[in-house]
């Protein structure tokens, strides 16, 4: 641990860091622009300038960029001195030439890096008098705002979305004072991460447009911690909320889960919270087929004598609420009477990973993922099942250029060199999917095989590990066997990516037998498992007994289903396996088909609206915090479901409940404060101290202020009053400090720069130890039909976002030639067949790089019958839905060119 | 005199003592605002009379109201006390001669011991009121009054040698003869005076109400009539002391013979109100400790020795 | 001694002082029969002024919201085609601003102002909520010729990148030359 002297302080710091990051862990604020935590140092922007000493009697010392400064024993530093201050004061100066007078009309006023570092420098007057240099904008899709005006050449997108994302869509142009970020020409931005250019641009040039449309200044928001719904990694989320509507989503910083950045999917497809299907009123089912907008109050005793009426009763719960609302359906229909709401299937493959999770098997969190320097990914399309994960993947593929870079001593944040010395050398990445990704770029090895022989190749590699030749698999299979088997063994930390997104069992034993053998042959290898929805793995923990079609199967009179649209898991089979319910009872937020069907739908809260415990694929129990109290009647389930059995109870109380019944998961009480937690005797404020208009908002209502809405559940108050800073990281509504008002501030928070939280890393691991897990066998399905992911579409909720909705691809059909060939069609032809007796036509997309004897289709509502079928029967059709271009995201046209 | 001569006195005594004291409320704010450029009150009735009424009005008409954590016979008792102390120290002034209540041969002492009474209404007042702010006007009011008492005897004693009596009449009388005692016992006047703003509690000496440091002293939780008779008792104080301060150093109901005597003493008493009204617009209020030791280590040698002196001139002149 | 005799006569001074104003004429002005003068800045109805163009002059910014002491300024932001932003609401509590004039300190761009206008007393609370329709007026208010747009690098209907003031045309990205 080195010794510096910084302005005659002696500070201790991390061997290896950097200067900057070494004073802003000690809490010294020195302003910085280009410098990342995620991203290293490239020493562009010329801000961070301090003067360095020679020695003890230097006294003029020279001006050095503390970014690209490592830190050496007894080295003497000084921020404040009068040239470095003054240096700082003009690269400002001049970063500030050309930016306009926007902030007030900018989305970026009032959390903006920028302003944040001119008040920091002591900048205030633009002496220089030339013309500002302008330039046109560009249209960047329904997601990213441009206003290339305010760019002050940082070079931090373009080394983001290149570099660290993968994207090539994004360039810089031009040359001199023109230089210029954007694409070649407008069009949406390919990447699925290009959300983070918002966070990771310091000032206004990229801006979140679905914010935008309905803007709230980052003090007026009313926000809270919340996990993303979106996949089950379980990020961690600021969700923001004005008026009354959920306004946007942004990257709470994990150590161990996101970091810095989230996907496209998990920063805005939480608007469905906004949605026009939005279930807002109880309703009830009439004669004619319609539903009575009824009182919340009237439908819950309608509900009630439903129930106590019933001769038999059965729950469906669901992996996409929390554990609270399974919980509380478990009570009332009785634990015999409850499923999870996941297939056969998937529960088996849950149960898996919960194996896997509690054996000596090492299994990495996503951060951990990208210290890996050999991945195999089996089976999983990462970027459109668990997106985030590709990004973290992407960073894997970087240990080679690290590895090489610490050989010849440079250090690791020095990223520009780094990755020169890298050049594309990466780490080994091995993709086994049945469908492209684009992940596929990066990856050493790609292969693209049907679900059955992926496997089949992944029993093989394990027995290629253990230098064994089981004889059953041709010379070619073998050969790519033990060159992968060759890869892993060679690795220090490889890591095996599965998951449930095929829904095959045996690609996942094959991947876990994997990691069982290498781990038997005392390779620390990694095991990463992802599951479909954000509770999957809580809810499979919580009661994997029965699954949905033992429910179905015994016929009930009455079912109550929380927060799950059952068309999606039984496909083909949901009207006949609904057809002899009486009684269906549906708590839910969106309008689907399973509401549709329904005689009583009580409306449900999101998880924007109510507080819920989820277990992510690592087996880390995280609470999300409603942000806002939501109007009308909609009501969080598990208090719904609580009063349909008359009871009434604290949250808290359900978690003790859940603690004191399963043991794995007492856990979960740790999770985050109760609702008892106080500092100073204060609750968490979800407002900003400087939150705005509290006597105007409701004036057209009624002038007469009504009462804040009170949060006995949570430790947080709906209000402005209360601690703001001190939050413990599970409880901060959102990231500020002083002097720091954009998500910069994040640094205030952590025990080190891109470290820990002071206050520990927010959420608990239940999954821990205490278990042993055996290879198996691999089995095969003999599926035809694979689904092909997409990470617009393919989840349930988030496809109800405004915006985001209309990048969701239409119908299709993917297959290779050799198929289209024998049907007779041709690329952008149709296809149709027949199920259930309904007749559909999807378009054809020819892809020879698929494997031959399978089907994709994208998994998305259209679709949604093929779900549970293993083949169909294909002719050529006379009409159809257009295939989109690439068959991923829909580019909508220009308008501002 | 007549029975009902006596009767008419009194009543008149009271009457008149209760109506000036109401339309001081109104003169007050009135000459306020003339010495302070403004106009006062000049909306109800002509030149703002009709205030003194409307405010008789509105305090009869709140709601007589008792905290519920006062002591509640004390809390009633208390301005009743103020009222009745003040309006027997009149029945000591002569007016004009033979027209007085009756004419104490201790009447001096009687007056005193009726100012005396006073302070116990505010103290009684001020804790009665379980008030914090109300306590400390009550403690302040009973030190400051203790202690200004004390020097009003003293600052008087003078007039009693030259006289040779306790009798207001034969004060008045000896006047007559050796001329007002504002010019033999100017120290004793200007003691006395400053004595009286105090007792009466009159700005600048109101420091057992000081508005911005106690909210409003002894009667913060006072309300309604009863807080009106806290008021009407400092607008009496303030008549008796300016009635007194004429009769004892200016010369009573004496004057040129071409007014009746009664107009002198009215006249003479009005003037020195007015002076008191001009006290509290012109003067701030002193700090609580720069009262205590202006009373004490000024007015008391100051009265001190001007009783020495006098003592002196009438033992061996 | 010579203190207490000095401090004897400012006493008197002062008294004499405010008995001499016993002939000075009164300051007082007889409102409402007497109607005082009201200097421009005087802090009283709140109004939202028009650019020189007759559009509207506020930007939904929100500074005025967040200066607000009382917090009694609510609105929100929207923006027309061209990229314009205006407030799709704009709501002041009166019954709760103190006319501090905080709001038009905080304005950026002109919009906000406070008028001589202070009679506006109501019956009813609920008549002080005043919105948009009520505040904005059809002038440019104590600052003609202001528009904010012309010196912000936002492009809107009727100007373009680089017509601002100071501001050079759009670069042509593509171009090499030095």
């Amino acid at each position: 641990m080195p010794t510096i002297k910084v302005d005659n302080q002696k500070l201790v710091v991390k061997d290896g860091d950097n200067l900057l990051q070494a004073l802003l862990s000690a809490g010294i604020d020195i302003p910085y622009f280009c410098w990342h935590p995620a991203m290293g140092s490239i020493g562009a922007c010329r801000q961070c300038a301090v003067v360095q000493y020679a020695g003890e009697d230097d006294t003029r010392g020279r001006i050095v960029m503390s970014c690209m400064t490592a830190v050496t024993d007894q080295a003497r530093f000084s921020v404040a001195t009068q040239s470095a201050d003054q240096f700082r004061k003009s690269v400002i100066e001049n970063l500030m030439l050309n930016h306009p007078h926007d902030c007030p009309v900018c989305e970026e006023g009032g959390e903006c890096h920028l302003q944040d570092m001119t008040v920091m420098s002591g900048h205030s007057v633009r002496h220089y008098e030339g013309k500002k240099t302008t330039y046109r904008n560009q249209y960047l899709g329904p997601f990213i705002g441009h206003e290339m005006n305010r760019c002050i050449t940082c070079y931090r997108c373009v080394r983001y979305y290149q570099d660290h994302a993968g994207g090539h869509d994004l360039n810089a142009f031009g040359s001199r004072d023109r230089v210029f970020f954007g694409r070649v020409e407008s069009g949406l931005l390919e990447s699925e991460f290009a959300g983070n250019l918002v966070e990771v641009c310091p000032t206004g040039v990229f801006t979140d447009k679905t914010f935008s449309k309905h803007y709230t200044r980052k003090w007026d928001l009313q926000s809270s911690p919340t996990i993303c719904q979106g996949c089950s990694l379980g990020c961690n989320t600021y969700t923001s909320e004005r008026y009354g509507q959920l306004r946007r989503v942004q990257n709470r910083y994990h150590h161990q889960v996101n970091g810095y950045f989230l996907c496209d999917r998990g920063r805005f497809g939480a608007q469905f919270v906004n949605a026009e299907s939005r279930i807002r009123q109880a309703g009830i089912r009439n004669s004619q087929g319609l539903y009575d907008a009824t009182e919340l109050k009237t439908a819950i005793g309608i509900a009630r004598s439903i129930i106590s009426n019933a001769s038999t009763i059965k729950g469906i719960g669901s992996p996409r609420a929390s554990l609270e609302s399974n919980q509380a359906l478990r009570e009332l229909v009785g634990q015999n009477n409850y499923s999870n709401g996941m297939t056969e299937v998937e529960q088996a493959m849950l149960q898996k990973i919960i194996d896997v999770l509690r054996s000596p098997i090492p299994t990495p969190s996503m951060m951990q993922t990208e210290q890996c320097d050999a991945v195999l990914v089996l089976g999983e399309d990462v970027t459109n099942f668990a997106p985030r994960l590709a990004l973290s993947l992407r960073q894997a593929t970087q240990n080679r250029a690290k590895t090489l870079a610490l050989g010849v001593h440079i250090p690791l944040w020095h990223d520009a060199a780094v990755r020169e010395i890298g050049q594309s050398d990466r780490s080994p990445l091995v993709i086994v999917t049945p469908t492209e990704d684009r992940l596929d770029e990066v990856a050493s090895h790609v292969l693209r095989l049907a679900p059955d022989n992926i496997a089949l190749l992944g029993d093989e590699i394990c027995h290629a590990i253990k230098d064994e030749d089981n004889g059953t698999a041709s010379d070619n299979v073998s050969s790519v066997a033990r060159e992968i088997a060759g890869l892993l063994k060679q690795a220090t930390k490889p890591l095996i990516v599965a998951g449930t997104s095929l829904q095959h069992p045996g690609i996942l034993q094959a991947a876990l037998n994997i990691a069982i053998t290498l781990n038997q042959q005392n390779i620390s290898a990694g095991f990463f498992a992802c599951a479909s929805e954000s509770n999957s793995l809580g809810v499979a923990m919580l009661d994997n007994q029965h699954s949905i079609s033992d429910i179905m199967a015994e016929q009930p009179e009455t079912l109550v289903v929380l927060e799950n649209d059952l068309q999606r898991r039984l496909g083909d089979r949901f009207d006949a396996s609904l057809a002899g319910i009486k009684h269906l009872i549906v708590l839910d937020h969106l309008d689907n088909p399973t509401v549709s069907v329904s005689t009583l739908v009580l409306p449900a809260a999101t998880f924007a609206e109510a507080e819920g415990t989820y277990v992510n694929n690592e087996g880390r129990a995280q609470r999300s915090f409603a942000t806002f109290n939501p109007a009308g009647d909609i009501t969080p389930s598990y208090e719904l479901l609580d009063q349909l059995r008359s009871v009434k109870r604290h949250i808290d109380e359900i978690h003790h409940v859940i603690a004191n019944s399963i043991p794995t998961l007492a856990g979960i009480v740790a999770a985050a404060p109760a609702a008892s937690f106080r500092i100073e005797g204060a609750k968490i404020a979800r407002m900003t101290h400087r939150a705005s208009g509290r006597t105007a908002i409701d004036a057209n209502i009624s002038v007469h202020e009504p009462t804040p809405p009170m949060d006995d559940d949570s430790p947080l108050v709906y209000s402005m009053e209360g601690q703001h800073e001190q939050a413990p990281a599970n409880l901060r509504a959102y990231s500020w400090a002083p002097g720091w008002n954009s998500n910069q501030s994040n640094h205030k928070f952590q025990q080190e720069v891109g470290g820990s939280e002071r206050t520990g890393d927010p959420g608990i691991l239940v999954l821990t130890g205490g278990g042993e897990i055996k290879t198996g066998d691999v089995t095969l399905t003999h599926r035809r039909l694979v689904p092909e992911l997409h990470i617009f579409g393919s989840d349930e909720l988030t496809n109800s976002a405004a915006d985001l909705a209309t990048l969701v691809t239409a119908p299709y059909l993917r297959m290779h030639g050799t198929t289209a060939q024998s049907l007779g069609v041709v690329q952008d032809d149709g296809v149709s067949f027949e199920v259930n007796k309904q007749r559909f036509s999807f378009a054809v997309i020819v892809d020879d790089s698929m494997p031959a004897d399978s089907l994709a289709y994208p998994l998305i509502p259209a679709t949604v019958v093929l779900t549970n079928l293993d083949d169909i029967q294909l002719s050529k059709a006379e009409s159809w839905t257009k295939a989109p271009a690439s068959g991923q995201r829909m580019i909508t046209t220009d308008r501002s060119q | 005199m007549p029975g009902w001569l006596i009767y008419f006195i009194i009543f008149g005594t009271i009457f008149g003592a209760f109506g000036g004291a109401a339309v001081l409320i109104w003169f007050e704010r009135r000459l306020l605002g003339i010495w302070q450029d403004r106009l006062g009150p000049n909306r109800v009735g002509p030149l703002g009379i009709g205030l003194a009424l409307a405010d008789v009005i509105k305090l009869f008409a709140k709601e007589d109201w008792v905290p519920p954590f006062a002591d509640k016979f004390v809390f009633v008792f208390a301005p009743t006390a103020i009222v009745m102390a003040m309006l027997l120290g009149f029945a000591v002034v002569p007016f004009a001669p033979g027209i007085h209540v009756i004419d104490l041969n201790i009447a001096l002492l009687f007056f005193m011991g009726m100012t005396s009474l006073a302070v116990y209404s505010v103290m009684l007042g001020g804790l009665a009121s379980n008030n914090k702010y109300a306590l400390l006007g009550g403690l302040r009011s009973a030190a400051q009054m203790v202690s200004y008492e004390v020097f009003m005897g003293l600052s008087l004693m003078g007039v009693v040698m030259l006289t040779g009596s306790f009798s207001l009449v034969d004060i008045v009388n000896t006047q007559a003869e050796k001329g007002w005692f504002v010019f033999s016992q100017f120290f004793g006047f200007v003691a006395f005076m400053m004595a009286g703003i105090a007792e009466s509690h009159r700005l600048p000496f109101d420091l057992p109400e000081a508005e911005h440091e106690l909210v409003a002293g002894f009667h913060t939780e006072y309300s309604g009539m009863k807080f009106g008779m806290f008021m009407v008792g400092e607008y009496l104080g303030l008549i008796l002391i300016s009635s007194m301060i004429c009769t004892i150093f200016f010369g009573g109901w004496l004057g040129p013979d071409f007014l009746p005597p009664i107009f002198w003493f009215t006249i003479k008493t009005f003037v020195f109100i007015c002076f008191f009204i001009l006290l509290r617009a012109a003067i701030p209020r002193p700090r609580y400790d720069q009262l205590m030791i202006f009373g004490w280590q000024y007015l008391l040698p100051l009265t001190l020795i001007n009783l020495l002196v006098t003592g002196a001139v009438v033992l061996w002149l | 001694m010579l203190n207490i005799l000095k401090a004897i006569w400012s006493q008197l001074v002062t008294l004499v002082e405010v008995l001499r104003h016993t002939f000075s004429k009164a300051d007082t002005v007889q409102y409402p029969e007497e109607m005082p003068y009201l200097a421009p800045r005087n802090r009283g109805r709140i109004v939202l002024t028009r650019d020189p163009d007759g559009e509207e002059r506020c930007v939904a910014c929100n500074l005025c919201a967040v200066a607000c002491p009382v917090d009694c300024i609510a609105l929100q932001k929207t923006e027309d085609e061209y990229g314009r932003w205006y407030p799709e609401f704009f709501r002041i509590n009166f019954s709760r601003c103190i006319m501090c004039g905080m709001c038009e300190e905080a304005c950026p761009t002109y919009a906000i102002q406070l008028t001589p206008d202070f009679e506006m007393c109501e019956y009813d609370r609920q008549n002080m909520v005043y919105e948009k329709e009520h505040l904005l007026i059809s002038g440019e208010g104590k600052y003609p010729g202001y528009s904010f747009y012309n010196v912000a690098g936002k492009s809107i209907k009727n100007k373009d990148k680089g017509e601002a003031r100071n501001e050079s045309p759009p670069v042509d990205v593509r171009s090499l030359l030095p």
